[in-house]
């Protein structure tokens, strides 16, 4: 049988997966896998920072729903993967890194560009290798693809030293899996459901709390089902956004600190709260001792850890949620729907009453909302949307009307800056035929833009809205209200960069605008340049704040709606 | 805070004990003692972990979360068998060698080293054992000390509570 070398079973392996795109950065250790890479059907695209890799492969894994694949050296290339695998186990996205290491016999030396990447790693992966023997290869890629996307998906790094790398090995094809101490729970025991259903038809004010597993488990139609069998209203997570249409009567939006007045206070009333594939984050739940007091939990994660993590559940369901789901759909069989009526006007009411403002002037400042709003109609909504961290994150989340599931990406968990460019790459690398749209702050903008030149050079015509306020808006806001106003390091300088240059000069279109007038003109155009990436910079009302919001660490009773709440 | 003895099956694979160690850590529970060794299965390795946490759940939940971990089974002192064994050297400068000898014949302690200055014994059994016969030892003057952690096993399941060996 003729050998092969470790580099080519990698790269072999890697297409047994089944994988099209890659995102890495070479360098010296990881050099002999990017040699077969050369003839290889896989389309590698060469991020300009390790971050964008990392943050592309989670775009990609996020638009997708297949497993985003990012590869770099060792060393400096290793260490600058680590911000991406944490926002990925964070937020239980599939991904598989692979990174190149110094050769066996130099390792504990301090060799040159040598970093003990599985040990920095090994906090913020789900699992990682470390590959002593080409002949381990293929069933090391095999399992690290397995764990990355099934159970609760995460990241997978697999660490080969460079000999390994060198070494000539016979391919075979990755055998059965041997996983003595991974067999995640799919199927929810059948007793659980049961009680699940007699809680629901006891419940008066129950309300259902969906998130980041809905769209993991691929679980959004069952739960549109069970939405209209049970009539219970929905409140979606801002890892959920988009699980249940936005537009349907009986979604309330996003729930906590930045959420809806409707989302947020149907939580703290509701007798019964119907929690799928969510992990009571703190920014949902406010203090916890606060959180949904009257409620009963019926908590259901294919992550057994999460349930009673924070909240203990009066019904706890392992499994995925969409045999969860669709266990309860059966179990519910053809009984009516109830009508709920005093508990579905009040929510309404609230829907009414409470719902999200701004104040657009029409000679005045653009205001971030009016630049969100305006997207959504011209693009019909229409768009995969990806944001960074910050303000102009809340609005978007607030004020864009999802429809379709993996069509808002965006790093929750870690809250990492300098998302929304590579994961846009990523998403656009995967989903070619769709439009993307990054809603990105100045901030974060100035982290990861030079991703935009890959998008470029790549041929990757995603399109940008800069929602430029000149500073780190959420910083500010939080130094407004508990600071005294004094803004310490977070302004950036009105007019400091000029970005249409900037676009330009990475290869992309850039338009600005600075009036509301301008706003839809702005997009439009934006709208009609498809042969390379656009930036518009949309120049923002400088103390514009996200409402509505809880203080951080207080009761979600307390919800503040606008300025005048304060 | 509550002591709980964690009976924990690992696959025999490079960086486990870091694996589990660093996990604990990282979630804030303090490992108060972690013996690690072959089992009787091959390819695997068995942990005794000794963790103060005032809540148990957690700590097996997230120990199950490494794809290394096979089992966890938390061990009730009453119905398991658990051993530490203890060297311990103790003065004999100031005279005392022979109640020092008599106190270890009692705890069936083995003399592994005797000088002039100092007498060693090797103890084994309970940590409630091996904390009295220090208790009893401390006045002659410990010079030094070193315990394993400890290592524990269920009991078989009988039916009718059998003598305990
Ligand atoms: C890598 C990183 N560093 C710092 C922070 C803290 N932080 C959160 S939001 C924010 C400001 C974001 O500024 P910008 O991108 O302009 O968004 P805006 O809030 O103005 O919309 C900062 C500094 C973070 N989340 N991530
Ligand atoms: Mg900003």
């Amino acid at each position: 049988m003729p050998t092969i070398s470790g580099a080519q079973a990698l790269i072999k392996a890697l297409e047994f997966e089944g994988v099209d795109v890659m995102f890495g950065v070479p360098g010296g250790a990881i050099l002999p896998a990017y040699d077969p890479l050369y003839d290889s059907p896989i389309n590698h695209i060469l991020a300009r920072h390790e971050q964008g890799a990392g943050h592309m492969a989670s775009g990609y894994a996020w638009a997708t729903g297949r497993v985003g694949v990012c590869m770099a050296t060792s060393g400096p290339g290793a260490t600058n993967l680590v911000t991406p695998l944490a926002d990925a186990l964070m937020d239980s996205v599939p991904m598989v890194a692979i990174t190149g290491q110094v050769a066996t016999t130099s390792v504990g030396n301090d060799a040159f560009q040598e970093a003990y990447t599985t040990g920095i790693t090994m906090p913020c992966t789900k699992h990682n290798y470390f590959v002593t023997d080409a002949k381990d290869i293929a069933n090391v890629v095999h399992e690290a693809f397995y764990i990355a996307r099934s159970g609760r998906p995460g990241p997978v790094l697999v660490d080969v030293p460079k000999d390994v790398l060198n070494a000539e090995i016979e391919w075979e094809d990755p055998t059965d899996l041997d996983l003595p101490g991974y067999k995640p729970t799919i199927t929810p025991h059948a007793r659980r459901i049961t009680e699940a259903i007699r809680l629901i038809e006891a419940a008066e004010q129950p309300v259902l709390y969906v998130g980041g597993g809905i769209i993991k488990a691929e679980a959004s139609d069952v739960l549109r089902e069970l939405v209209g069998a049970l009539n219970i209203p929905v409140v979606t997570t801002l890892m959920g956004r988009g699980v249940v249409a936005d537009s349907h009567p009986l979604t309330l939006g996003m729930p906590g600190m930045h959420g809806t007045y409707t989302a947020t206070t149907a939580i703290q009333k509701s007798d019964l709260l119907i929690a799928l594939g969510v992990r009571f984050d703190d920014r949902v739940t406010g203090d916890p001792d606060f959180f949904a007091p009257n409620a009963k939990v019926i908590h259901a994660d294919v992550d057994p850890a999460e349930i009673g993590k924070v909240r203990d559940a009066e019904v706890p369901i392992v499994g995925d949620a969409k045999a969860v789901i669709e266990a309860m759909l059966a179990e519910w069989g053809d009984r009516p729907a109830p009508e709920r009526t005093r508990w579905l006007e009040q929510v309404h009411r609230w829907q009414r009453e409470k719902g999200l403002k701004y104040d657009q002037k029409p000679d005045g400042t653009i205001k971030p909302q009016f630049v969100i709003e305006e997207l959504h109609r011209i693009t019909g909504g229409n768009a995969i949307v990806v944001s960074g961290v910050g303000q102009h994150q809340m609005w978007a989340s607030l004020h864009w009307g999802f429809e379709k599931p993996r069509t808002w990406i965006n790093s929750g968990g870690l809250g990492t800056m300098g998302y929304a460019v590579p994961a846009a790459v990523g998403a656009k690398a995967g989903m070619p035929d769709e439009l993307v749209w990054a809603i990105d702050g100045d901030g974060c903008f100035q982290m990861t833009s030079q991703e935009l030149i890959t998008a470029a050079v790549d041929g990757i015509p995603v399109k940008i809205a800069l929602i430029n306020n000149s500073q780190h808006g959420m910083v500010t806001q939080w130094q407004r209200l508990f600071y005294g106003g004094r803004l310490s390091a977070s302004q950036l300088g009105v007019g400091a960069v000029d970005y249409v240059m900037l676009a330009e000069a990475m290869g992309c279109a850039g338009i600005r605008a600075e009036t509301p007038g301008e706003v839809a003109p702005a997009i439009e155009k934006a709208m009609s340049i498809n042969d390379r990436p656009v930036v518009v910079e949309f120049v923002v009302d400088r103390d514009e704040m996200v409402f509505p919001m809880v203080p951080a660490g207080g009761s979600n009773d307390i919800v503040l709606l606008g300025p005048e709440d304060l | 805070m509550m002591q709980h003895t964690l009976s924990v099956l690992v696959e025999d694979k490079a960086g486990v004990l870091a694996r589990v160690s660093s996990l604990l850590a990282r979630r804030g529970f303090n490992i108060h003692s972690l013996a690690v060794g072959p089992t009787a299965e091959i390819g695997m390795s068995r942990m005794t972990i000794v963790v103060e946490a005032p809540e148990l759940e957690q700590v097996k939940k997230q120990l199950h979360k490494l794809v290394n971990v096979v089992k966890i089974t938390e061990l009730d002192p009453n119905r398991s068998v658990e051993r530490e064994i203890m060297l311990i050297r103790i003065s004999t400068s100031g005279g005392g060698r022979s109640d020092v000898l008599e106190i270890g014949a009692i705890f069936k302690a083995t003399v592994v080293d005797v000088g002039q200055n100092s007498i060693t014994f090797q103890v084994t059994g309970t940590p409630s054992k091996l904390a009295d016969f220090f208790e009893l030892v401390r006045g002659y003057g410990v010079i030094d000390m070193a315990k394993s952690g400890r290592i524990a096993l269920s009991r078989e399941n009988k039916a009718r509570k059998l003598k305990a060996v």
